[in-house]
């Protein structure tokens, strides 16, 4: 059984992509698990076709606590047999979410969720690694691989970058290893040189680039993969592709995260980013029409 | 040990200091001082009210503690939820004996442990709704509380939970005064922070919220006496009979009613100051009322403290404190005979709270006996430099002593009597070395005043002579 997580920037498309990388997996005969570690809980739909899947922590504040659950009644069989399991959480500014996803993992665990029969099981975890909750799934040797969805914009790479140095943290002292990235296109200039270039700076690979496609839109709105929803579209060979190449990955390495100056030369060497001006630095813009008379 | 002086209590403290890591002996270095008036210009100075060392045993508390166990915990007619997972409130429950009169889970509810008992949902979901439904079903059970504190353990301040929107909200829906309290534990050094904290909600929360039904030129109130054993009560007898009105005691014995109309006193007398200097200060500023320190521990610093009380009213308040301090006089001198001969030259090393070190010192010396080491478990600089007033012969100065200190100075100096807490206890016996409890006066009590007093002399004998240790070959015998 391998074990992967799935990081990457709030809106990069982390759950779409699983989702559809999972359904491509399972079409080639993987044993696979999805557990969203979100509170959004938005994992697992177009697995079931369902809004929102009930999650381990809602039912387990219905029923009390989390030790009168079973695994029935948070497991649920999606598409292509996956199975699926949102963590869940509170809405957002109350409690803490982060206990959450630590609370559900060590449930599934205790309640033999991880039969040996997975080939794999995907963590599809919250925007960026905001606290020690949300980097349960690397931790305790769980998720072993990472792969972090970016793409070609500014702020998308900054996250990678940072949880890059989050998987530092946790692969000196344990067995993760960042798989490499994936980029999911956003037809920015140069995309996918960039996100290659940024793949070597940090010592891993680009395991694929998913191009944009509406038909992951038209696939998303009636809650399914575009491995289900249109089987023959080029973009489901896309997928199948990426689930391909990451069963297949050999290149598993502990990352070697950017400084700051040297992301930024990255960024303005393909031009996502203007050298500074350092002399405008702090200046508002009635002292900058003084200057300039 | 024969005799501490500067250089053998200076020796004590570098064998002491050699044993830590040096990074440790550099911290504590600075905590512990060798204080002789002979020899001393400058009186001693220690650091203090800094974090405890990791690694070493220290017997400090947290801020919940310093809130819910010593502030507001004594208030008798309200609700205290130690608010957060059971353990806090379970384990310091019924700890402080904090004395109070009253049918228990009617009208006084100072004895109850009542908690939100977190759960890992409570976690995760947040606790408001567990608060809302907890102070709901409190108000039902117990229709005749006064209000409800609402006491934070560290859980509620990991996880953000907005306790004070709850407070606001739900003492509109039951009509009552509730008080969110942000005394997490991890917040601060000790229990110190716990203190401020609370007399910062005290401050925001009640007082000045009502006014009293009359006013007179005699109204005091008591602050920092927690009524341990009945102390405020013993206090409170001396201050009406000089003919002084006690219009509120804060917090033994304390009810809402009187901590709401507090600011109408016109002297504030404060025991600890440790604990309730900042609500002192601020009524001061506020309010223009002057406060004043005071101890009524022991015949002599019991008669000079009524003096200086008295000092502050007119003639026939200062009457009738020389009448009581005569009156008085007797039935002290009769104890004083009765135990001084039994404990006269006795040495004593005391490890309290924040007040007593210094505060007993002078009912030992009535007895004869001999304060030889202190220190504070959160006292702060003002409290050593209090002190060094009060340490009249060469004492050895501990702050925020680890265990490893407390029994090598214990060992060394080999005291009459230790005088410190429950946890300390056992380990001092198991020595061989009398011990009283000094924060809880043992089971027994009070201490305070000239009722205190005659308790405290004999409890003081009953532990110094106890037959069980003339019984005893202890291990160091024959040891230098």
């Amino acid at each position: 059984m391998r074990q992967c997580a799935i990081y990457g920037k709030g809106g990069i498309g982390k759950s779409t992509t699983t989702q559809n990388l999972v359904a491509a997996m399972a079409e080639q005969g993987q044993k696979v698990m999805i557990i969203g570690c979100d509170p959004k809980a938005d994992s697992t739909r177009l697995m079931l076709h369902s809004k929102a899947q009930r999650t381990v922590m809602e039912l387990a504040s219905k029923a009390g606590s989390v030790e009168d659950l079973e695994l029935d009644d948070v497991l649920q069989i999606g598409y292509g047999g996956v199975r699926c399991v949102e963590a869940g959480g509170p809405e957002p500014g109350v409690g803490c979410a982060g206990r959450g996803v630590i609370t559900a993992i060590n449930f599934l665990e205790e309640e033999g969720a991880y039969t040996p029969d997975l080939d794999f099981v995907f963590y599809d975890v919250l925007g960026d690694v905001v606290c020690g909750g949300f980097a349960m799934p690397i931790r305790e040797n769980k998720a072993q691989e990472i792969y972090i969805v970016v793409s070609g914009e500014m702020m998308a790479m900054y996250a990678a970058n940072n949880i890059a140095k989050g998987i530092l943290k946790y692969a000196s002292s344990g067995g993760v290893r960042l798989g490499g990235l994936i980029c999911n296109s956003r037809n920015t200039d140069r995309e996918a040189d960039l996100i290659n270039a940024l793949a070597e700076g940090l010592g891993t690979q680009m395991i694929h680039f998913v191009p944009r496609d509406n038909v992951v839109q038209r696939a998303e709105l009636r809650r399914m993969s575009v491995i289900e929803y249109d089987p023959k579209a080029g973009q489901a060979d896309e997928y199948r592709e990426l689930a391909r190449k990451i069963a297949n990955n050999t290149k598993k390495v502990i990352p070697t995260p950017l400084t700051m100056d040297e992301l930024e030369d990255l960024l303005m060497k393909y031009g996502i980013m203007e050298e500074a001006d350092e002399s405008i630095v702090g200046k508002t813009a009635a002292e900058e029409a003084v200057a300039s008379n | 040990m024969e005799k501490l002086t500067k250089d053998t209590g200076s020796a004590l403290i570098e064998e002491a200091l050699a044993a830590y890591p040096e990074e440790a002996r550099a911290d504590r270095k600075q905590h512990l001082y060798m204080n002789d008036p002979e020899t001393d210009t400058v009186s001693g100075c220690v650091t203090a009210n800094r974090k405890s060392l990791p690694g070493v045993m220290t017997v400090r508390g947290c801020a919940y503690a310093g809130s819910k166990g010593v502030v507001w915990g004594p208030v008798k007619d309200m609700v205290h939820i130690s608010h957060g997972p059971v353990g806090c409130g379970q384990y310091s429950w019924g700890t402080r004996r904090n004395y109070s009169t009253g049918e228990t889970g009617l009208d006084n509810f100072v004895a109850l442990q009542v908690t939100s008992d977190f759960q890992e949902r409570d976690i995760v979901f947040g606790g408001d709704k567990k608060l809302e439904q907890l102070i709901r079903e409190a108000v039902q059970m117990f229709p005749l509380a006064k209000g409800i504190s609402i006491q934070s353990e560290c859980p509620v301040g990991l996880i953000g939970d907005d306790i004070e929107s709850v407070a606001k909200r739900m003492a509109v829906e039951i009509g009552k005064p509730i008080v969110p309290v942000r005394c997490e534990g991890f917040r601060g050094v000790s229990q110190s922070l716990g203190h401020h904290i609370a007399n910062d909600t005290v401050r925001d929360h009640v007082l000045g919220t009502a006014e009293p039904a009359e006013v007179t030129p005699y109204d005091v109130s008591i602050l920092g006496d927690y009524n341990i054993g009945g102390d405020a009560w013993a206090s409170r007898v001396i201050l009406e009979e000089m003919g002084l009105r006690v219009v509120s005691q804060w917090s033994g014995y304390g009810t809402l009613a009187e901590l709401a109309r507090g600011h109408r006193a016109k002297l504030n007398l404060l025991h600890c100051y440790r604990s309730m200097n900042y609500i002192s200060r601020y009524m001061e500023e506020k309010f223009g009322i002057p406060w004043m320190e005071y101890n009524f521990f022991g015949p002599t610093k019991i008669a000079e403290s009524i003096r200086k009380i008295a000092a502050n009213f007119d003639a026939t308040i200062q009457e009738n404190a020389e009448k009581i301090i005569a009156r008085h006089r007797p039935r002290m001198q009769a104890g004083i005979e009765r135990f001084r001969p039994r404990l006269e030259g006795k040495k004593v090393m005391l490890y309290v709270g924040g007040l007593r070190p210094r505060h007993v010192i002078g009912a030992y010396e009535d007895l004869g006996m001999e304060v030889v080491g202190l220190g504070y478990e959160f006292g702060h600089n003002d409290d050593y430099d209090r002190t060094s007033k009060e340490a009249s012969g060469a004492t050895l100065v501990y702050d925020d002593a680890t265990a490893f200190e407390l029994e090598m100075f214990v060992d060394r100096i080999r005291p009459d009597l230790v005088g410190s807490g429950v946890k300390e206890k056992y380990t001092f016996q198991k020595m061989g070395v009398p011990f009283r409890q000094m924060h809880s006066w043992d089971y027994s009590g009070p201490y305070h005043g000239y009722d205190g007093f005659e308790v405290f002399a004999r409890d003081m004998d009953m532990a110094v002579n106890a037959p069980v240790y003339k019984s005893l070959t202890p291990p160091w015998k024959g040891r230098v």
